[in-house]
């Protein structure tokens, strides 16, 4: 339970927060900071058993069937993270209190800072690898939502789409491998993932899966060649780069290289991948850092440079690097993010961004530059600070790297290459922001301090960079050895923490990148004009264009297939239906099975033969409208027969009822419609789709008979022997419709009901000329109303509607029941308007049946609601039996009231549908009468 | 009897399929429902061919497969609901391009017509 609301409490923030942005920003922010510091408190009782190794597994089942489970779990690793996360959460809420301006959208602003948070949570927290999976796909989206926030720039919009398509992409690629992880393994469970390492590092589909989780993580996490996004990325405000790209989302691939480490790591394959990508992301990301002239475009290469250096680390794969992996997450984290918030601060209080303009600020904030110079010395790798500590192990780690010959020297060079990078471009954050000279042309002059608030969050995160610096083992010392435990999945390795471990190697290393950077950042100006010399790389125009290209792709393939003609596409659709389907059915082959043919009788012969010969002329002559339409209900008609004929009486019925009203509607059509179809397409295109249409016929011949003459088992002996003890009923068919699969039903009038209200709103002030006469100058009969058929209908009508009403009660036990007499009431009233025209039946029958439609609906959904007030589910009927005077013993059941709601869905979806379209004739003679 | 109910399925959805394959909105909608009886029937066919045994307890020995033949019910309305939509829709199409060739307005198709697609009314 405490775990899923961990995760979840950032999501109810998330609802709440915009409520109070009327409030002011001093309240929203205090909203906003409620959710993580509930989930700190939450947390916190569960640590003790954590810091023993013990791993908190909490599950709720959600969809079985698919291996999908809300299940979460706590361990070491995940622990790091969410505090990591829930932390500089609240640091940041506090700073974005200060950087957003009154006007500005501070709503929209902090809920998605909590969506991101409550997503972020989730992916650390997952147990269930699809679950994770999905959490992994919002925090693309919000964090989509969250750079484009100043959503008027275009630079912001291009950027968010930039890191969605990237990391969204990666996505793709990370569900592929997921779903090959669970198919190796069995389970989308992490437990179960983690155990099968061997079994799936065995597997023939090791390599595959491995470069579809590592595409994931790597687009994920900004590694080369997929690092664009992320100082594309910097158009975000600040508070969101110092969360999403310090601490949180670039942090996510680097979390699931942790996490799927004892499953995947460990072998040749993964060791080149993910170090040789790690190496280059390294040095691309510290070579680029130290050209930016802007102070978010150099954190933000710098940050790249610093994820490949983790990356490069897990890569190399002994169980140390793992841990100084693990340790240099959350050393980056906490100087990452307090340089970001300080470089937010010089934005704010400068108006600008660009190195060539801030100069010599320690004149204007002593207090901002004090703690961004201490952020960045960490960052350089100065002693006494946290970066130091990391990158000591790193710079170890490199040398103890058993690589044959040459290329045992790769590592160190590369390690101390990008140490060397780090120190120069530090150094250049410093120098050129604090010192050298003065500001040039700042927009805001003079500068000031920040707001004393707004400072606080930097200030503990650099006390946190010192602390760890001076004291590790006191001040992360167990929580590295539970999140490094779990993420080696075993015993962990001899490692110290302490601030210097002698003169030795690694130190010597570190030496070199601190004089070299600063000799680098001194001679900067030739790297400069060296650098200037290649042409700069417009990663956003590269992109822009690939975009544009693959949508031009795109749109010419559609474009192939989807050419605007409706007669292509259903050739395609055939087609690609015959060949999809027939191959599985030859290899079924289609012979007659082994209940082999029943004897034929005389009478269903002569039907069938009826029923053939009416639907070849009907098609043959299709072009004869009328004919066509005629010989159609010949062909209905013998439907409903054949539904009789076969033990189906319920289906009879409604075939027959349901032909006389879509053959009236089709007659209706044809008053509007020409009465015959021109002859419009070649030969060619004739034989092709008869040729078509007889291969389907043959086919679903084929098919019918294979399934007709073999054995089946059927689900249906339940709804036999249920039908009377369980649902009141002896007309089986009737009460699965109104009982067993009641849910269905209701959808399926539900279906009708806004069909109809579809047809009543797509007839709606059109005015419709009818044709005159049938075409071939025969002129419409003169007498719309004739006598005999009006005197007839008039006392038909009530008899109908006896018989409707017979049919209706009836229905529970014998053929019958609200469908069918729901079409038969409409077809008595129909009568009426075709006998009577639609003025003087519409005044003596008021009806009105949008109404009756909703109310058919709304009956039919009230009494499954009504069974929940008995504490039984939705649509659970009971009966009983009544006595009734002169009719006798009688059942009363709460399907029957369904089966009202029934009935009258369809007569008000059948009556709307063709007064509708008899409606469209009544204007036309208004409109005439008014000319 | 069998092998006569499929060849009956088939000629209902063989015409089906030629019929929707053509130009004007009328055939279209006589080919589906040509084809609602087709898929109609083979639905109802799943639970087999039996005489007399409508399924209604009491009434007889052996009852027919009662579950295709509520699936089908539902199918049938369904399938009229269907057929109405598409008519009215037809019917608004000629009311807004006073045409009624499937894909609309001649001028505003992106396929050209045939050549020798005939307009003139048959002699």
């Amino acid at each position: 339970m405490t775990l899923a609301l961990v995760v979840l409490l950032p999501f109810i923030g998330a609802l709440v927060a915009p409520l109070f942005a009327q409030a002011g920003r001093t309240a929203i922010a205090i909203v906003a900071a409620v959710p993580a510091i509930l989930a700190l408190a939450a947390l916190f009782p569960l640590w003790e058993n954590l810091s023993q190794g013990e791993v908190l597994v909490q599950t709720y089942e959600w969809l079985p069937a698919l291996g999908i489970s809300l299940s979460f779990r706590l361990d070491g690793l995940a622990l790091l993270f969410a505090l990591l996360i829930l932390i500089i959460g609240i640091l940041i809420v506090l700073y974005a209190r200060y950087y957003l301006k009154p006007y500005e959208n501070v709503g929209k602003f902090y809920c998605l800072l909590l969506l991101f948070k409550g997503s972020m949570l989730g992916i650390v927290l997952s147990s269930n690898l699809l679950l994770m999976l999905v959490f992994w796909e919002l925090t693309s989206l919000v964090s989509f939502l969250l750079i484009s926030y100043w959503d008027h720039k275009q630079d912001a919009r291009r950027g968010a789409r930039m890191a969605l398509a990237v990391t969204g992409g990666g996505g793709l690629a990370l569900l592929a491998g997921i779903l090959l992880l669970g198919k190796i393994v069995g389970s989308f469970e992490l437990d179960d993932v983690l155990a099968a390492g061997d079994l799936i590092k065995s597997h023939e589909l090791y390599p595959i899966t491995l470069t579809l989780v590592l595409l994931g993580a790597f687009t994920k996490s900004a590694q080369f060649p997929f690092h664009f996004w992320l100082p594309h990325a910097m158009q975000a405000p600040t508070p969101v780069s110092a969360y999403l790209h310090s601490a949180t989302m670039v942090k996510a691939g680097v979390f699931l290289l942790a996490r799927l480490y004892p499953a995947l790591a460990g072998t040749e394959l993964w060791f080149y991948m993910v170090s040789f990508t790690g190496m280059a992301t390294l040095l691309v990301g510290a070579y680029v850092a130290l050209f930016k002239h802007d102070l978010k475009g150099l954190l933000a290469h710098s940050t790249v440079s610093h994820l490949g250096l983790i990356t490069l680390l897990f890569g190399m794969g002994t169980q140390l690097s793992a841990v100084a992996a693990v340790f240099h997450i959350i050393n980056h984290a906490t100087f990452k993010a307090s340089l970001f918030m300080a470089a937010g601060i010089i934005d704010h209080e400068t108006g600008t961004r660009d190195m060539r303009q801030i100069n010599g600020l320690w004149r204007f904030m002593p207090h901002t530059a004090t703690l961004a110079m201490v952020a960045a010395a960490s960052m350089a790798g100065v002693p006494l600070l946290n970066g130091f500590l990391s990158k000591e192990m790193f710079f170890a780690e490199s040398l103890a790297l058993n690589l044959p010959g040459f290329w045992a020297y790769l590592p160190p060079l590369a390690a101390t290459l990008a140490g060397i990078f780090a120190v120069a471009y530090s150094a250049r954050f410093i120098h050129d922001v604090f010192f050298n000279g003065k500001p040039v042309n700042l927009p805001i002059y003079p500068p000031q301090e920040p707001p004393r608030y707004m400072l606080i969050p930097v200030e503990i995160l650099v006390f946190a960079c010192l602390l760890v610096g001076i004291f590790p083992a006191f001040a992360v010392g167990p929580l590295l050895y539970s999140a490094a435990a779990a993420t080696l999945g075993g015993p962990v390795p001899e490692y110290e923490l302490v601030i210097i471990h002698g003169f030795n190697l690694p130190l010597f290393m570190s030496f070199l990148a601190f004089f070299g950077g600063l000799i680098m950042y001194t001679q900067r100006q030739r790297l400069f004009d060296f650098h200037d010399r290649f042409k700069a790389l417009d990663e956003k125009a590269i992109f822009e264009a690939f975009v544009t290209r693959v949508a031009a792709r795109a749109e010419s393939v559609t474009a192939m297939i989807e050419n605007g003609s409706l007669q292509r596409y259903g050739m395609l659709l055939f087609i690609s239906a015959v060949v999809i389907v027939f191959m599985p059915l030859l290899d079924l082959g289609l012979s007659i099975g082994s209940n082999g043919l029943s004897p034929v009788d005389p009478a269903t012969a002569v039907g069938a033969a009826i029923l053939i010969i009416s639907t070849l002329a009907a098609t043959t002559f299709h072009r004869e409208r009328l004919y066509s339409l005629i010989l159609l209900s010949v062909v209905g008609l013998m439907v409903a027969l054949a539904f009789a004929r076969f033990s189906a009486p319920d289906l009879a019925l409604t075939q027959l009822s349901v032909e006389v009203v879509t053959i009236v509607l089709l007659m209706l059509s044809l008053f509007y419609l020409p009465s015959w179809t021109p002859m419009e397409t070649t030969s060619f295109r004739r034989w092709r789709d008869a040729l078509i249409g007889l291969v389907v016929g043959l086919g679903m011949t084929l098919v019918t008979l294979a399934i007709l003459t073999r054995p089946f088992s059927s689900i249906s002996e339940f709804f036999l022997e249920n039908s009377k003890p369980g649902g009141g009923g002896t007309n089986v068919v009737n009460v699965i419709l109104v009982d067993f699969r009641g849910f269905d039903t209701l959808g399926e009038i539900t279906v009708l009901a806004i069909a109809a209200l579809g047809i009543f709103a797509m007839l709606r002030n059109v005015v419709l000329k009818p044709t005159q006469g049938d075409g071939k100058g025969h002129a419409w009969s003169r007498d719309a109303y004739p006598t005999m058929l009006t005197q007839l209908s008039r006392p038909l009508l009530p008899l109908a509607l006896m018989v409707s009403a017979y049919i209706f009660l009836r229905g529970h036990n014998m053929p019958g029941g609200g469908f069918i007499a729901g079409l038969i009431t409409a077809v008595a009233l129909i009568l009426q308007y075709i006998a009577s025209g639609m003025e003087w039946t519409q005044q003596r029958l008021p009806l009105r049946y949008p109404a009756m439609l909703g109310l058919g609906v709304l009956i039919a959904t009230l009494t499954g609601v009504g069974s929940f007030g008995y504490g039984y589910p939705f649509l659970t009927s009971s009966f009983t039996y009544v006595t009734w005077p002169v009719v006798g013993k009688f059942e009363l059941a709460t399907a029957l009231i369904f089966d009202v709601g029934v009935f009258l869905t369809v007569v008000g979806a059948s009556m709307l549908i063709l007064v509708s379209l008899g409606r469209l004739s009544l204007k036309l003679n208004a409109t005439d009468r008014r000319a | 009897m069998e092998l006569m109910f499929a060849l009956v399925i088939g000629t209902l959805t063989g015409s089906g399929v030629y019929l929707m394959m053509r130009a004007r909105t009328f055939p279209v909608i006589v080919g589906l429902t040509l084809l609602s009886y087709g898929v109609n029937l083979f639905l109802f066919s799943s639970g087999r061919l039996m005489s007399g045994g409508q399924p209604i307890i009491g009434s007889t020995e052996n009852y027919s497969d009662p579950l295709p033949q509520a699936l089908v019910l539902t199918a049938i309305v369904i399938g009229f609901a269907m057929t109405a939509f598409l008519v009215v829709l037809s019917l608004r199409s000629r009311a807004d391009t006073n045409e009624d060739h499937v894909d609309g307005q001649r001028e505003h198709r992106r396929v050209r017509p045939a050549p020798d697609e005939a307009e003139e009314p048959r002699k």
